[in-house]
């Protein structure tokens, strides 16, 4: 197998938290907390993991939308936490982001052939006005839309067409790779199922490379080929989708997948229930950060974490039970 | 035995300045005591609406009761003036929203909200009150409950907040809890805490549940009896099995089929059958069936006339042209 597209390893990333008269620092959020996987080329990884465990944010710091407080990102062959000026634009036209929320995402007072035109105006992608309008109108037909959509502005659209804007608009500069951080989480579940659709015929016609961030389980178990799944900063278990989404190893994983509700009311799962919430990840506890809610934690998970550990299938895992 | 709650052909309406939006449009909904129902639909179909004209939630104007009534344990809530409605509210018919903070008082601790309502309709001591108060928390599994009494809603978690909510809704021990996607905004595992503990709740207090969702998912582990809205609209309605084991309207199976699963192996990776195009605008809508233009099966008739409830199976109803042997004669 050819060297991975995107490969992160040991990512970190701190806030710091500021707080009384002088905003010293009064603790720090450990929103990411060495973090390591790599998606290969034309492949999807997803990651998984309740509100607040650092999924946004791990995305963002690969495109180095934020700054990583450690790690290291290499990108198809080059270190992108090494790029700067006009090697990290560059680099940026082959990573592009798809966020949730298609409303707040697009200008209101453009039309939507001025936001696609924008792509290729920064990118230097069009020579002429009237080269620029033919690629729009080529984007538009490729995500599902018309091209007289072009002239239309972003409130004339439903939730799922306004989707379909920002993915032709990541589309625009022909990127290598594309991070959705839950590009179908505000949508109704039909039109949910043709983004979908429309994402993965996307990736099959181009050769596209996709991180994959949501909270649906069912979803991202249908579009991924591997899939990560976060506690508190950490990734506890990694695997291909088949695999993982069969034969869970983690506790956390073994929980949160019998969490999913499953559409046929003759299907009684057991569900694994855990207790209290999930803790703040400024003061996450020592050791394992899922000792104070797994059903099995003992002694020694209290004092030590547990490594992420690659099994001879391949299936990564983190818990010194597994 | 009579139902719990009678919904007849209600119609509620909104004024707009594009015309009059015809939110929900004649809908039929019946409720028996301690029976779990779910109505499902994609969002805009009317579900909410349909909700909150029973206790008149809705914003008057715009919004009008047109035309139906509202029947809860024999009695029209429809022509009931809002301070009747307020005594019903809580001690009959608890509410559990979407979004807690809009229901929760930012101002005022969580103790102060639950007990108020339990002196105000239960006339209860203050002593009292804060003890059955306590008890409430307990049930719905806050920890630490004597101590977080005192705490304001912006001191709990979003599940804690909605676990809150429930301690709210059912503190006055109603005989009918209406659930607005309770779960919606929540994560799994905090979604099957709250579904679980709906369930106990019920059980233990014999009430009945109308549960507002647009997730198959959650109505097959909740539901006894299903009603699918579209556009305002009843399309289907039947109790859980039969829905899932045989949907008969062509939005149903495109709701059922549109979703990933993670219970069937051979799905991975095959095409999700997606519903082409959105739900219409309710202001004018083209006669005829509101499914049409997104339907598959559509034919001649279905742009023409619009179809009505009818039975296909004992207990088992939908409203479409497809077999039907009564409109080949008309
Ligand atoms: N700019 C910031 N300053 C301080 N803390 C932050 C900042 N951004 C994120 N965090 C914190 O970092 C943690 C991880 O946040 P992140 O947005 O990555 O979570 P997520 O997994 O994407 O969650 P969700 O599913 O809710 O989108 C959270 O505790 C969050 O509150
Ligand atoms: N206050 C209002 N004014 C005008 N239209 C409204 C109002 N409230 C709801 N609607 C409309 O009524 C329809 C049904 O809404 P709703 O019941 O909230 O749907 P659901 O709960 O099924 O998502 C929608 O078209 C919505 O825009
Ligand atoms: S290391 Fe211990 S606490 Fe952590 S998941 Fe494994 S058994 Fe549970
Ligand atoms: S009545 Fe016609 S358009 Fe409506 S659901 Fe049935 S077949 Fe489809
Ligand atoms: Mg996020
Ligand atoms: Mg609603």
């Amino acid at each position: 197998m050819s060297e991975p597209l995107l490969r992160v390893t040991g990512l970190k990333k701190h806030f710091s938290v500021k707080g009384g008269l002088l905003s010293r620092e009064v603790g720090r959020v450990h929103a990411v907390d060495g973090v390591s996987f790599a998606v290969n080329r034309g492949e999807t990884l997803g990651l998984v993991g309740e509100s607040g465990c650092g999924k946004s944010t791990a995305a963002r710091c690969v495109l180095r939308l934020l700054e990583p407080s450690e790690g290291k990102i290499v990108f198809d062959g080059h270190d992108v936490l090494g790029l700067s000026g006009g090697d990290l634009r560059a680099m940026r036209r082959n990573m592009q982001i798809v966020f949730q929320d298609p409303f707040a995402s697009l200008n209101p007072r453009m039309t939507v052939g001025a936001i696609l035109g924008e792509a290729f105006t920064i990118h230097e992608l069009a020579s002429s006005a009237s080269e620029r309008e033919d690629r729009v109108a080529s984007l538009l037909v490729k995500v599902g839309l018309k091209a007289e959509h072009m002239r239309r502005y972003p409130h004339e659209f439903s939730g799922g067409q306004r989707q379909r804007i920002v993915i032709a608009r990541a589309l625009a500069v022909e990127p290598k790779f594309i991070v959705c951080d839950e590009p179908v989480s505000a949508l109704d579940v039909s039109i949910q199922a043709q983004v979908i659709n429309l994402l993965e015929d996307l990736q099959a016609d181009l050769n596209l490379t996709y991180l994959f961030v949501a909270h649906d389980l069912s979803v991202v178990e249908h579009i991924s080929d591997h899939v990560a799944v976060m506690y508190l900063g950490r990734i506890v278990e990694l695997a291909s989708a088949r695999d993982l989404y069969r034969h869970p190893r983690h506790p956390y994983t073994q929980a949160l997948l019998s969490a999913v509700p499953v559409p046929d009311p003759k299907v009684k799962r057991k569900r694994i229930r855990l207790q209290g919430d999930v803790p703040s990840p400024m003061n996450p506890p020592r050791g394992c950060h899922f000792h104070t809610r797994c059903p099995i934690a003992e002694a020694r998970c209290r004092e030590s974490a547990p490594e992420l550990k690659q099994g001879s299938d391949g299936h990564f895992v983190a818990c010194h039970l597994a | 035995m009579a139902p719990l709650l009678e919904i007849k052909g209600l119609k509620t309406h909104f004024a707009t300045d594009d015309g009059m939006l015809q939110a929900v449009d004649g809908v039929d909904i019946v409720l028996n005591k301690g029976e779990t129902l779910c109505v499902v639909g994609e969002s805009g179909c009317g579900k909410t609406v349909t909700a909150m004209s029973i206790l008149k939630l809705i914003a008057m104007p715009p919004g009008r009761i047109v035309e139906g009534q509202i029947i809860f344990e024999g009695r029209d809530l429809v022509p009931l003036s809002s301070s009747d409605l307020d005594d019903i509210r809580a001690k009959e018919i608890g509410f559990i929203f979407q979004e807690p903070m809009t229901s929760l008082n930012p101002v005022l601790s969580v103790g102060e909200q639950i007990a108020e309502s339990l002196r105000r309709h239960e006339g209860l001591s203050r002593k009292d009150a804060l003890a059955r108060t306590v008890e409430m928390l307990k049930l719905v599994q806050i920890p630490n409950a004597e101590g977080r009494v005192h705490d304001y809603p912006h001191q709990f978690s979003g599940g804690m907040r909605q676990r809150v909510m429930i301690a709210m809704a059912l503190a006055c021990k109603p005989k009918l809890v209406i659930a607005d996607e309770p779960t919606t905004a929540l994560d799994v595992t905090i979604q099957a805490q709250i579904l679980d503990l709906l369930q106990d709740m019920k059980e233990r207090f014999g009430m009945a549940v109308m549960l507002i969702t647009h997730a198959m998912g959650v109505v097959a582990e909740t539901a006894q009896r299903v009603v699918v809205m579209y556009a305002g609209k009843v399309v289907e309605e039947a109790d859980v099995d039969s829905l899932f084991e045989s949907p008969r309207h062509p939005y149903t199976q495109g709701l059922i089929r549109s979703i990933p699963r993670i219970d069937l192996d051979s799905m991975h990776k095959t095409r999700l059958e997606a519903i082409g195009g959105t739900v219409p605008m309710l202001i004018n809508p083209a006669p005829g069936c509101r499914f049409a233009p997104r339907c598959r099966h559509a034919f001649g008739l279905c742009s023409k006339q619009e179809p009505v409830l009818r039975e296909v199976a004992p207990g088992h109803r939908m409203a479409c042209h497809l077999g039907d042997t009564r409109g080949e004669t008309r």
